[in-house]
């Protein structure tokens, strides 16, 4: 059946309002102010080990975002693995159940809008929030390595830092649907936060729990299939997705984010740095499929919500 | 449609899951009308005024809003019906008009005229002083009626009010239904759910009564009467004298006649026989200290009506 009118009309007027609450709320500054925090530490503690072991590196920029000071486990990549679901899960948990819990859904639904611009319009502004959060972040980490380290990254460390924020970014978003998804779903807001978080330490002891269950579902397969198995189970959690791209794109000797065969490395320049575009391609399908499950997700969330009653 | 009606349902119904919320109802209000959607809570009330809203899928029969299909043209219709929704929400941390700006951009209205429409709605429902205050120092009352300004401010040709007074003080009901009976005069028509009786009878023009999903009856409260209780008028007479009652049930158009306290009685009548019951005390000789009128409560009628309906499904 046709609507009439556009499915995004008022789209920009939620999208201000959403932003303007996510800029205000003190939630949202407790999470920043953490994740600019730790992620400063681990960056400063990186300048230091690359301070006491400098060596001819030609990426040595790069390797802000990927050392850690030997007695802190922590890089600030792993770092902002780790806090980044913190921070969409923290933001989206309460957006949709929040509006029937106040009871404002149905009046809003009421004004001459479509479901499609409030859902639309909560994501974007969830987005926007994340993207300036973390290229704030990016910047400062940028700008502390300059002053710091005292070294000008080049061209291309430019470049692969800012793919790697790119990367950052779309990481994030897969858990913005998400928490969203669970708060069409459940009409608690606590509920929605257990489950995310569950979730999200879920993919914390996922490349642990992975190949455990490969063997408890196949024990008697090669060993070939086994690490080939419980790689592709380790690829269901976007955190292992996340790390695998920023191997690629951050260490740039990177050739394949599986085992390789001998066969492949015949004629191959060991520790030879790949060019960008290369990193890139060894790097796509996880790319993708950061993409890919984000759309998923804000599908599902989409359609659910569509179909759900607005009475609470 | 005929041009004076602005909502009409034609067969509406609504099935969650194969049970049937909504059976087949079909009404229609008039403009300028104020028109009750009476019934206890789960008989579909709020699924009949989701539905004309486009904010709920028809499951059959047809709605129109203004001559708009709700379904398939929702905006049209929400650009001209307010909705104020059964104990409406508000965002706690904004203010009055931040939240009646938030609402008015949605509409679409432009800065200049937003502005002078706030202040004027907030002004009309009496929020003039606190427009500026959080709403989560508003009192219930003070929510309706910053809900009823948001519908002034839209320039609604229809309000719908979802159980506006209820869980209202007596002193914040009055002012309520005094917004809404000004709503009727700028030539807004009415659509409002409630179980609160009394309230209601006061101020709608007619009644549809609800029961399990259908309507059970419709008309003003006077028709309604006489489909229930087979009367549409009491009279209450106080009279001195020998025989009273009898002569009273002689009178044309008196149904029965109850003798309460001392000199007490009350006719039960088809139409309004004060005179004629005067003129038959007088008659009999005897000497009428008080008579007057009333039409039956919607409350009795309402009683009446599921007292009858329930005993009949006992006796099944």
């Amino acid at each position: 059946m046709q609507r009439e009118g556009s499915a995004l009309h008022g789209l920009g007027v939620v999208i201000l309002k959403e932003l303007s609450d996510h800029l205000t709320s003190t939630r949202m500054r407790v999470l920043e102010w953490l994740i600019v925090v730790v992620g400063i530490l681990a960056v400063y503690g990186a300048i230091q080990q690359i301070k006491d072991t400098t060596a001819e590196d030609p990426f040595l920029f790069l390797k802000l975002f990927t050392t850690s000071r030997e007695s802190v486990p922590f890089t600030f990549v792993s770092l902002l693995s780790i806090l980044v679901p913190l921070v969409s899960i923290g933001m989206a948990f309460d957006s949709v159940n929040g509006e029937h819990n106040r009871r404002t859904l149905s009046r809003i639904l009421s004004q001459p809008i479509y479901r499609d611009a409030l859902l639309f319009g909560k994501f974007l502004a969830g987005l926007f929030t994340l993207s300036v959060s973390l290229i704030a972040l990016w910047l400062l980490v940028i700008g502390l390595g300059l002053v710091l380290l005292g070294l000008p990254p080049n061209g291309e460390e430019l470049a692969r830092a800012f793919i790697f924020l790119l990367v950052t970014i779309a990481y994030a978003d897969v858990w913005l649907p998400l928490a969203m998804l669970f708060s069409i779903i459940f009409r608690s807001p606590a509920t929605v936060a257990l489950v995310s978080l569950g979730l999200w330490f879920l993919t914390l002891i996922w490349p642990m729990l992975a190949p455990a269950i490969v063997i408890a579902f196949a024990p008697s397969s090669s060993e070939e299939t086994l690490i080939l198995a419980s790689q592709y189970f380790q690829r269901l959690s976007p955190s292992t997705l996340f790390g695998e791209v920023v191997v690629a794109i951050l260490n740039p000797t990177t050739r394949s984010l599986g085992p390789m065969y001998l066969s492949q490395l015949q004629g191959a320049v060991l520790g030879a740095p790949m060019p960008l575009g290369e990193s890139l391609i060894i790097a796509w399908p996880q790319i993708v499929g950061l993409i890919a499950s984000t759309i998923l997700l804000f599908v599902t969330g989409y359609v659910i919500f569509q179909r759900q009653e607005v009475r609470a | 449609m005929s041009a004076d009606n602005v909502i009409e349902a034609q067969g509406l119904t609504k099935r969650y899951d194969g049970a049937t919320v909504v059976n087949g109802i079909s009404f229609s209000v008039a403009r300028g009308e104020i028109f009750g959607l009476l019934g206890p809570n789960g008989a579909g009330k709020t699924t009949t005024i989701l539905m004309l809203l486009g904010l709920s899928d028809i499951s059959e029969g047809q709605a129109r809003v203004l001559g708009f299909d709700p379904e398939r043209e929702p905006l049209a219709v929400k650009r001209r019906v307010g909705y104020l929704p059964d104990q409406v929400g508000f965002y706690d941390n904004l203010s009055a008009s931040d939240n009646m700006r938030y609402t008015a951009r949605l509409m679409g209205l432009e800065r200049e005229e937003r502005e002078k429409k706030i202040a004027e709605s907030l002004d009309h429902v009496g929020l003039h002083d606190v427009a500026d205050r959080p709403v989560d120092t508003f009192s219930r009352g003070m929510r309706q009626r910053l809900g009823l300004a948001e519908i002034l401010m839209k320039d609604a040709q229809i309000a719908i009010l979802d159980e506006p007074t209820s869980g209202l003080d007596p002193q914040a009901t009055a002012e309520l239904l005094q917004i809404i009976r000004n709503l009727k005069d700028r030539g807004v028509s009415v659509l409002l759910s409630s179980h609160l009786l009394d309230r209601v009878q006061s101020i709608c023009d007619r009644v549809a009564l609800f029961n399990q999903g259908n309507i059970a009856l419709l008309g003003t409260v006077g028709e309604l009467g006489r489909q229930v209780l087979g009367i549409g008028y009491y009279v209450d007479v106080e009279a001195e004298g020998q025989g009273l009652a009898d002569k009273l049930k002689a009178v044309p158009g008196v149904k029965s006649v109850e003798s309460a306290s001392g000199n007490h009685m009350r006719i039960y009548a088809e139409r309004d026989v004060r005179s004629d019951a005067a003129a038959a005390v007088i008659a009999a000789g005897g000497r009428l200290l008080r008579l007057s009128v009333e039409t039956p409560s919607l409350e009795m009628i309402y009683t009446r009506y599921f007292e009858s309906v329930s005993g009949g499904r006992h006796a099944a």
